[in-house]
């Protein structure tokens, strides 16, 4: 591990942030602030139909309407793309890839599917308008259920695919068959996964304006300014030189805004088409129906075990909804979770089978842990399901289970570089008090009270930190997994910090700086983080997948440690040293053994910048980029638990503790951290008790608006305990991923407490999200 | 159009508006009050509540043409002299927000909530605020800084 010669001042720190003080006053730029002189407005007319046949679009009588600028079908625009929105993930050699163009043309294949787009002078005279358009459509068969979809005779998505599985993938290590033949014990579940809707507070939104020479600037809230500016070259055809994408403020995002829509692709093109800019806002409906779901997953999943409790093999089989289309990376969302199955455990026979499913919904792709959830609630549910067939605690069984020793070479082939689960266990459990709960547990019982208390566990691991290019070039995906950043000093001292990374809540603007002012000696306040905008960001690879710090944390360490060694250069000529006699510390260089004999950093870069009296050779200027790929993924890891009370009479769950100790390696920002795991475990939670994406059998979606989708408030909640174990990663700066722990943790751990609340009733299980009424149902089941 | 007159933020504003504008788009389009963010369309989420002759109002909720005659306090009036009022402070010092969009809303619901006496414990505070979705925090540090304004911690 490299030791980098500054001493920390600010990495560790719970620096207030920087990004509080536009954010707290309203003086904010979320892309619906933003207007430009003659600008146009965008409502889209979506299929009200899962699945119909557009046999006409009349557009007379909306382009006749007030206000009205132009109007367009899919067939009117369809000569405008060079390409459809694009897949970056096609997972197999085989797998199926429907064309997926901005607008349908010929058939809408989900309900919100878009038909039409209207421009007018108003937001409101753009909705108005798009009441009036007319589409004649032909409704035909449609299926929303992932396992009914592969069923002989199923509506096909796209007939032209002939069918409705996209693609196969499997990865076997071991001999899964021989070890569950050889088993004392095998447990099987099934379980499924159902939508979850992401929920960034701030709809999407797009602001386009194209130059006369097609120089495209285009707004979005996105969390992916550089993947989309070399997605909108593949589908509109204008050279990726000529587009500047900004992601101004940006108003959360948990995956829904790592994707390239139909929205940028359309503004864009009729901003062309129209010569004004084109500006479109999301509505919450909109959002539920146009922006990419997570999850919906069916999975059975097997363990085998020995009578001691050593579990010798996993084998996971999973259907995965892709819905109608596939979007930025829905086909590689499963496999996101596929090394991961067998948790923080030491399990040598390995087998995970994913089916990627065509459905008649909504597209789905990364939402907050993206295949990691979905693995881990499997794995951490299944776990109890064994514990209670070997009649043994389930905490015993994780523990007797982990993984001891680090690195460690997991069956699937990857390598975990550092964790300590048994110390997260002990830790969760002096936080918690276990043999109080138990006792409170079994005073309950023994009065026969109606409302019933239960402890329940997750321990988990997980991948993050994406990507080492390699194996995302092993594994099919397009692009690389390296990031970039420059450090840039300004002849007076100043710092600009410029990310490729792409912060929407993350808070970079002060991490980054934390980590920079560390490395170069100088103060949190002289660090100014630049991000968002293409222009001034070139190149990066942007913010999803808990990557950041573990790939553009470590670059800004690199090209923190370029700035010192040319600073280096320039002092020792000018002092009239070697480099070797200085020593770097707190932001200047002195002479080993005559420290009066010294330079700091910020002078340094003032000579840099005047160039009077620099090596022969050296450019001026104080500015290095570094770009980095970083060699494994990142592995946090810790161990949770959920306190419930069930009312048994009326099914009614009540979260009443939560604790969480996770590893997410050397702090930069223990606040940050926290806040990170706050609202991971609470998204976590809200898959576990309230949130799910509904539709009918035919694919038409039932939780439309935030009424019916139920985002937990804060009364829904208790407040949270968490703490952490600290072993260090092996990067410079110790750090692990922190932003998918929460959520990835989270739902068995609830889960596993309700039914721990009810297992003296019998029952083993109960479906997410745990409603009321699902309760009660699941109690009334084994009373009858 | 109707002729509307109201005050906001201390400053007073006379204009013409649809009967059908709601007051956020007011705020946002007409008076540039661009702080006041929309969330929902549905009145769920809360992101757009202002204060309304001291209120915590969701301003989706109301038309424009009711604000007439009312004072409006927006987050971009609550500082005082460019001092944050005590909730901007204690969400900066509770990290209580990260990407901001629902901060507005969710400052002026526990404004409202404060000074109606209301925020009397964790439980209360945590109703009290039932109306306002965060999806990044999780609430904790929320709760914790309104807890600490209204001497509850």
């Amino acid at each position: 591990m490299a030791v980098t010669e500054t001493t920390g001042t600010f990495m560790g720190t719970s620096v207030r942030r920087k990004e509080d003080a536009g954010l707290l006053r309203g003086r904010t730029t979320f892309v619906d602030n933003l207007t430009l002189p003659a600008t146009v407005f965008m409502a889209v007319v979506r299929s009200p139909y899962p699945h119909a046949r557009i046999t006409s679009v009349n557009l007379d009588a909306v382009r006749a309407a007030e206000g009205v600028v132009a109007a367009f079908s899919g067939a009117d625009l369809a000569q405008d793309w060079t390409g459809g929105l694009p897949c970056a993930w096609p997972v197999t050699e085989d797998i199926k890839m429907p064309t997926h163009y901005p607008l349908a043309v010929d058939e809408a294949r989900f309900q919100g599917d878009g038909v039409a787009v209207v421009v007018a002078e108003s937001r409101a005279l753009a909705k108005d308008a798009a009441e009036l358009v007319e589409v004649d459509y032909e409704p035909l068969g449609s299926t929303a259920d992932v396992e009914k979809a592969l069923e002989d005779g199923a509506p096909l998505v796209h007939d032209d695919l002939g069918t409705n599985e996209c693609y196969v993938w499997k990865l076997d290590s071991g001999d899964v068959q021989a070890a569950i033949d050889a088993a004392d014990v095998v447990v099987t579940r099934r379980y499924f996964q159902p939508r979850l809707i992401p929920n960034a507070i701030e709809p999407r939104g797009v602001l386009a304006q194209v130059g006369p020479t097609d120089e495209v600037t285009l707004w979005s809230a996105t969390q992916v300014p550089h993947i989309l500016r070399f997605a909108l070259q593949l589908v509109i055809g204008i050279p990726e030189s000529k587009i500047r994408v900004i992601a101004p403020d940006v108003g959360g995002g948990f995956g829904s805004k790592l994707n390239v829509y139909a929205e940028e692709a359309l503004a864009v093109t009729l901003a062309r088409r129209l010569g004004r800019p084109v500006k479109w806002t999301e509505e919450r409906t909109e959002n539920y129906q146009a922006t990419i779901h997570g999850r919906d997953v069916v999975h059975e999943l097997t363990f085998a075990a020995t009578s001691d409790g050593t579990i010798t093999a996993v084998k996971s089989i999973a259907k995965c909804a892709m819905g109608a289309y596939l979007q930025l990376v829905t086909p590689g969302i499963p496999l996101l979770g596929a090394w991961i199955y067998s948790g923080p455990y030491d399990i040598p026979n390995y087998s995970v089978t994913f089916t990627g499913v065509f459905t008649h919904t909504t597209p789905t792709d990364a939402y907050r842990g993206a295949g990691r959830p979905e693995a881990t609630y499997v794995i951490e549910r299944t776990m109890d399901a064994l514990a209670r067939e070997l009649g043994v605690d389930p905490i015993e069984l994780r523990r007797k289970n982990f993984v001891k020793e680090f690195p460690h070479t997991m069956a699937s082939g990857l390598t975990i570089d550092a964790g300590d689960y048994d110390a997260c266990l002990e830790r969760l459990l002096e936080l918690l008090d276990v043999d109080a709960i138990k006792a409170d547990q079994a005073s309950r019982r023994a009065g026969g009270d109606a409302k019933q208390i239960g402890v329940g566990f997750s321990t988990y691991n997980e991948m993050c930190g994406l990507a080492p290019s390699r194996i995302l070039g092993a594994i099919r995906y397009a692009v690389g997994g390296w990031d970039a950043a420059t450090i840039r000093f300004q002849p007076l001292g100043s710092v600009q910090v410029v990310t490729g990374t792409s912060p929407h809540g993350q808070s970079h603007e002060t991490t980054w700086a934390q980590i920079v002012a560390d490395q170069l000696g100088v103060s949190v306040d002289e660090v100014e983080v630049l991000h968002g905008d293409t222009a001034v960001s070139q190149q990066g690879m942007d913010t999803y997948g808990s990557r950041s710090l573990t790939v553009g944390g470590i670059a800004l360490y690199h090209a923190s440690q370029k700035i010192v060694g040319k600073a280096r250069a320039i002092v020792a000529h000018q002092l009239e040293v070697s480099e070797d006699d200085l020593e770097f510390e707190n932001g200047a260089f002195a002479v080993k053994g005559s420290p009066d004999r010294s330079m700091d950093i910020k002078a340094a870069a003032f000579q840099a910048h005047a160039a009077h009296n620099l090596p022969d050779g050296m450019e001026p200027g104080l500015e290095e980029t570094a770009v980095f790929d970083p060699p494994n993924f990142s592995w946090p890891s810790g161990a949770h638990a959920a306190v419930v009370e069930v009312d048994t009479e009326t099914g009614d769950t009540r979260l009443v503790r939560y604790v969480a100790v996770d590893d997410v390696g050397t702090p930069v920002n223990p606040q940050i951290i926290d806040g990170q795991v706050h609202g991971g475990i609470t998204q976590g939670i809200a898959a576990a008790l309230y949130e799910e994406g509904a539709y009918d059998e035919e694919g038409n979606l039932l939780t439309t608006t935030m009424t019916t989708y139920l985002v937990p408030s804060a009364a829904e909640l208790p407040s949270y305990e968490t703490d952490r174990i600290e072993t260090v990663a092996d990067n410079p700066l110790g750090v692990k991923g922190v932003g998918e722990t929460g959520t990835i943790a989270a739902a068995p751990a609830v889960v596993n407490a309700i039914v721990d609340a009810l297992s003296h009733l019998g029952v083993t299980d109960v479906p997410i999200p745990a409603t009321p009424e699902r309760v009660w149902r699941a109690i009334e089941e084994v009373r009858s | 159009m109707r002729h509307v007159a109201l005050m906001a933020n201390g400053v007073r504003h006379e204009l013409e508006v649809e009967p059908r504008e709601l007051l956020v788009y007011v705020l946002r389009e007409r008076l540039g009050l661009t702080g006041t963010n929309v969330g929902c369309d549905t009145s769920s989420c809360g992101a757009c509540t202002v204060l309304v002759n001291g209120e915590a109002v969701k301003s989706c909720t109301m038309l424009g043409v009711q604000a007439d005659g009312t004072e409006i306090t927006t987050i971009e009036g609550l500082a005082t002299n460019g001092e944050l009022h005590a909730v901007q402070q204690a969400f900066h010092d509770h990290h209580a927000l990260q990407c901001g969009y629902c901060t507005p809303g969710m400052v002026l619901a526990a404004v409202s909530l404060i000074d109606s006496g209301a925020a009397t414990d964790e439980a209360a505070i945590r109703e009290g605020l039932e109306g306002n979705l965060c999806r990044c925090t999780g609430y904790h540090n929320i709760v914790a800084a309104v807890a600490d304004v209204a001497g509850v911690a």
